[in-house]
Parts: structure tokens; sequence; C-alpha cells
């Protein structure tokens, strides 16, 4: 059997383009929300999504992914329902590549080699596993070389002396956390951030991607000429909490996705 | 001369592993900051001024070293064992907690930094840190669960008098675990210019070593007391386990003594047949909290379930990684007693002894309350008072008086 090119590596093959990439959390509000907005951020111009697995104790995040995993686990998400999501999307036809975002706990009761396996046997590409650093992620790029999907690592502006070795080690992309803190909406980026970046980039051959507290068009202007890729989380989220009661019910949700759509395609084109 | 055999591997190791146990599960962030600590706490224990200062702040501050008591009543009431009493109550603001907070709070000043924060649940800890933040000259925030500053008002009232920002945490169940969520993030955010002064043998390498490592000296010190009060050692040592500070405090100088039977009691709570337990050895799987692979209160995809106790010491779903290890291993045995029984347990100390144990302190109170009677008068049972119950009497006295209600 050969493992097919994963996606990842095919969509940084050309890296003359810049990649949108929005993050939203599995099963905010419901399970069939996630699968409407996944295809309406395809068609606003993202070109890899990151899927959270909602989390209990999620300290790398801050108040707003956390109520959105919270929204998720009161109607019982779980990673297995994460997967499928992931399955469906494929069915449905979306070619557009997919990362899951999971603390390590879920995976480590889910079983680490069963849950590479089933990422690859629903179509996931990568996975974001934000409390594993190099140091403890042996097993899990075992696993995850077995089956194809790429393990991505974070590497932050603290990382000093580390991110020689963490850029040596990376596959798919590098995510770059662009701010210390967690996950969050910021009124300004960092001043030396394109000093870190350049120092990223000199470590590594994987493309890089920015994230952490990039919520507007003019942020997402700004780093675009020191990365591969940008990812905006917390501000889609927001905005997806902004129409939680219309995503929930049938008559409404359809244009509830509308408007999340238009939202995000404003900071996608911001991106070229 | 005969060789122990149970643990001779040196733990943590390198990558801060007690067997399977321990690591660091943290976001890369903060893995700097870690090797730092690692390093600064090598550089200061080799560093006789450090160590001179430590423990010139224990004895002359903190009370140290504190006594060992043999509790005469309660032997005899009990009819068994001859039972002893390490009284860390004794201690300086009550509990053992500033055996940690004092050696971490040395570290944070000698490392350059000028603020630190802690996590707290029944405030023990917090108050700790807040006072060494005082004597030492550094800011400091407690993090604290908003349910467990609704029942511990007295010792919140205690760390904003000594300078502290009290800052509560709404997530969750709102208690330990959720604090310590919010510290961890909030360490995250500001971790060039802040230390966190973890409380318990939980969170990240190297924290359940160096915490071990400060409270270490609750056992050498019983060791060398009960070898030169009686000249030999104790048949049997008790301890209350939340995150287990003060049981590994205890436990470790006496790994090597094959003869000492060593017990772990964890807060069963309602019961460890009802799902309102902390009972996190004997109920938990191996799991990731707070930067550790330890035993974990968790459903079966992963997330972290809530855990309760009548103790808001006691209420978390985690516990240190080394005790993970110990009750692997078989040196340590791990059992529970229920909220009922730490009750009867502060009951039967105060009419007995005239002390008044923290809540967490019952639970070692109570399970030495089953054990003594089923051994010989020629046995040596010793606990450690973890600390003091003035913080406690607002929650023992609704308890009991709920309880007298119910007989009505």
């Amino acid at each position: 059997m050969t493992v097919a090119v994963n996606r990842i590596d095919r969509l940084f093959e050309d890296r003359s383009r810049k990649r949108f990439i929005p993050f939203i959390t599995v099963g905010d509000p419901t399970l069939e929300a996630t699968y409407q907005i996944a295809h309406a951020l395809v068609e606003a111009g993202a070109e890899l999504l990151e899927l959270g697995i909602p989390y209990s104790d999620p300290l790398a995040d801050g108040p707003t992914i956390q109520r959105a995993s919270q929204r998720a686990l009161e109607n019982g998400v779980s990673i297995t329902d994460a997967l499928q999501l992931v399955g469906r999307l494929r069915e449905s036809g979306m070619e557009a590549s997919l990362v899951l975002f999971s603390y390590f706990n879920p995976v480590l009761q889910y079983g680490v080699d069963r849950f590479f396996a089933d990422l690859a046997k629903f179509g996931a590409d990568g996975v974001v596993i934000p409390d594993l650093p190099i140091e403890e992620n042996g097993l899990a790029v075992e696993a995850a070389k077995k089956y194809g999907i790429h393990v991505i690592s974070l590497v932050a502006p603290t990382s000093e002396s580390r991110i020689q070795t963490i850029g040596e080690q990376a596959t798919g992309f590098l995510y770059c956390v662009s701010s210390l803190g967690v996950t969050g909406a910021r009124a300004s980026l960092r001043e030396d951030l394109a000093d870190f970046l350049g120092r990223v980039k000199a470590s590594t051959t994987v493309p890089t991607a920015v994230g952490f507290g990039i919520s507007t068009p003019e942020q997402v202007k700004a780093v675009a000429p020191h990365t591969d890729g940008v990812i905006v989380g917390s501000a889609i989220v927001l905005e997806i909490e902004r129409h939680v009661e219309q995503l929930k019910d049938p008559n409404q949700s359809k244009e509830a996705v509308e408007k999340i759509k238009t939202f995000v395609h404003q900071l996608a084109s911001a991106l070229q | 001369m005969k060789e122990a055999t149970t643990t001779t591997r040196i733990v943590p190791d390198e990558k801060g592993r007690f067997g399977v146990f321990g690591g660091k599960f943290v976001p890369e962030t903060l893995m700097n900051a870690l090797t730092e600590l690692e390093a600064s706490f090598a550089e200061a224990t080799q560093n006789p001024a450090f160590c001179q200062e430590l423990n010139h702040l224990l004895s002359e501050y903190a009370g140290r070293p504190t006594p060992l008591t043999y509790a005469e009543r309660l032997t005899e009431e009990l009819g068994g064992a001859r039972i002893y009493l390490k009284r860390e109550d004794l201690n300086h603001t009550g509990a053992h907690k500033l055996n940690n907070a004092l050696g971490q709070g040395l570290l944070a000043k000698r490392m350059g930094k000028k603020s630190i924060i802690a996590e707290t649940g029944a405030g023990q800890h917090g108050v700790a840190s807040a006072t060494v933040a005082a004597k030492l000259g550094l800011s400091c925030k407690v993090f604290m669960g908003e349910e467990d500053i609704r029942r511990q008002s007295l010792n919140v009232f205690r760390m904003k008098l000594l300078g502290a920002e009290v800052i509560p945490a709404v997530s969750g169940s709102r208690t330990l675990k959720d604090a310590t969520n919010e510290a961890i993030r909030y360490w995250v955010s500001n971790v060039e210019e802040t230390f966190y002064v973890i409380g318990s043998v939980v969170g990240p390498h190297p924290y359940p070593y160096i915490v071990r490592e400060f409270q270490k000296i609750i056992g050498e010190e019983t060791r060398a007391q009960i070898l030169q009060m009686l000249g030999k050692l104790p048949d049997e040592v008790i301890a209350c386990v939340g995150g287990g500070s003060n049981a590994i405090g205890m436990f470790y100088p006496f790994i090597q003594d094959e003869t000492v039977a060593l017990r772990g009691v964890e807060a069963a709570g309602q019961g460890v047949n009802t799902d309102k337990h902390a009972a996190t050895l004997s109920l938990g799987r191996p799991g990731v909290i707070h930067g550790s692979l330890t035993y974990l209160l968790q459903d079966e995809h992963g997330q972290v379930q809530e855990a309760h106790s009548i103790s808001a010491g006691l209420d978390y779903p985690g516990v240190g990684p080394e005790h993970a290890y110990l009750k692997d291993n078989g040196r340590v045995t791990y059992t529970s007693v229920t909220d009922a029984e730490a009750l009867e347990a502060v009951q039967i100390l105060c009419r007995t002894e005239g002390i008044i144990p923290a809540l967490e302190s019952a639970h070692a109170i109570a399970e030495a309350v089953k054990r003594a009677p089923q051994m010989s008068k020629d046995e040596i049972l010793v606990i450690c008072l973890s600390g003091r119950g003035d913080k406690d009497v607002l929650t023992i006295q609704d308890a009991l008086e709920s309880e007298k209600g119910g007989e009505r």
C-alpha cells in the first residue's frame, strides 16, 4: 500500500501564495452547524481548516474558545464525533486540508495508535496537540508516520534555543505562536514578531503558519509577509458565538452561516 | 547491612519521569521557563548561601523543627498502636505549605523575578505564598476557585491582609482544578517576569521534584525525632493525599526503610460508590492533567471529572505523579475515607488531644482510627498532621449542625 501524498504537503508546494487557516470548535454549537460552517469557510477562501476537539480543561485557550468547548461538551460531543465529522466532510467532497486540534489526554484515552489510524481512515491530514512538546511527542510521531499524518509542532517567542531543534523536527508546517499567552484576540501584536518569525524560517524547511491573537484584516495583512499561512481562531469563534441561537435553529442556520462566511472572507482576502 | 530492594531507582529521571508518570505536558511557551527553573534549582541547592538562608528562615521564621507529639489519650482511646503526631500544624501560617513556599519564594528572588503567582484550594498554599511574598518583598497573585473562595473566606481575608491579590476562577467546578488552569493561563501570558509557585507535588517537571525536595524535611525530622525518642523506626506512617505534598514530604525519607509501612489517604467524599469523591488513586486512570501524566479522575473520552470532598484542599481530580509511581510499585498503600469519617476524626482528636486538625489532616486521623486498633501496643504509628483546623471551623460547624438537623 502506498500512502497518498499528504494534502498539507500538496497545499504548500506552491509557497508564492499565503494560506488562510481558520479554527473552529467541533460541535459548537452543534455538529450539523460545524459541518455547514466548515464548507462556508472553504468557500470564503480557507485552504486548511483547524478543527478543535472540545476539552474540559483547555489550558492553552482563552475564554472565547473555552466557552466554545463548553457549548460542545454540553452537547456530548467527543473525539469520536470529531473524527466522524472529518469523514463526513470528505464524503461531501471537501478537498481542503483538515487538521484536528486536541489536548493530549483525549488522544491518550482514545489510544494513540488508534487515533492516528482513524485520522487517516476518516481523511484528516494532521493534528495539533498544544500540550505535547517535542520532548513528549515520540509515541505520537511514531504513530503519525505509520499512517501518513503530520503532528504539527508549535514554536513560541520564548522557545529561544529550542527553535533550531523544533524547526528541524517539524513536519507539515510549523505553527508559530505569535504572542505569549493563551488563544484570544489582541489589540496589538509583538514588536519583535518579524524577528522571531525570521529566526523560525531560518531553522526549518517546512512552511510556517502564524496564530494566537490575530483577529483583524489589518493584523492578517501585517503578518502575511513573514509567513506562509495565517491562523485565526478566537475571532471566528466569537462570530459563531454571536449567532449561536440561529445556528441551532434549522430555519435560521443558513442565514447565520452566510454571515460567518462574509466575516471570514474579509479576513481571508486581506492575505493576498 | 541489608540493602533496600523496593525503590532503588532514582526518580525522577532526567525527563522528569517517575516510572511512566510525570513529564512535561505543557504548551511550548512554558518549556523554556521549565528548563530555566530546573537549572536554577540545581544551582541554588548546591549553593551554600541559598541553603543557609532557607534553613535560617525555616528555623527562625517558620518555627522548624516542628514537634513530634506523643498522642497519649488518643492512643488510649483507640487501644492499639502508640500514636505520634508530626506537628506541621505548628508551622507559621498553620500548615506544611510554608516549607515549600519559602523554598520557591527564595528561588524566585534568586532568579530575579519580582512577581509570584500561586493557585490554592483550601487557601493554605495561598496564605503561605502571600506570607512569603510579604517577607521577601515580592508581589503576589493567588488564583482560587469561586467555590473555594466561598468555603474558605477566612483564608481569603488573610491573603488580602498579607497584600496578595486573590483572583477568582469561575470555570468548571470553580475549585482547585480550575484555579490551577487559570494560574497556568496567566503564567503562559506573563512567563518572562512571573514565577509560578506550585503548591503541591503536581504540575510539569521539575515541580513535583522541587516540591518534594522542599517538603522532605517533614519526614527527615520525623525519622530523626522518633529514633531519638524511641531508638527505633515507626511501624507505620499515615498522611493525607490531595495533590500529595505533605505525604511525599513525610514518606520520601522512609522509602528505603522497608519495615516502615506507608499509607496515603485520599478523600472518599460521600463514598467511593458515589460520583462525589476525590479518590484519584483508587478510582482514576492514568491521564494528563496540569502538565503531568498521573492518575486522573476522567470519563471514557478523557474529559476531566470534578472531584468532591468536604475538604477544599483534597478535592483535586489529579494527584502527584510520584504517588502514582509509588502506588504502582506497591511501596505505598493508598486508601480513602469519607467526609463523615473525617468529621468524626476531627472530634476525636479535639476531645482526646486538644488539637483541632485541618479537614485534610483529619482524613489521615480517620485512617489511623481504623488502623491503630488492629496494631499491637508495642507498634508505633506516626500521623502527619499537615495543618491546623482554624480555616475549617465554619465548614465543620455547618456539617455538624446539618448532621444533627438530619437526626430530627
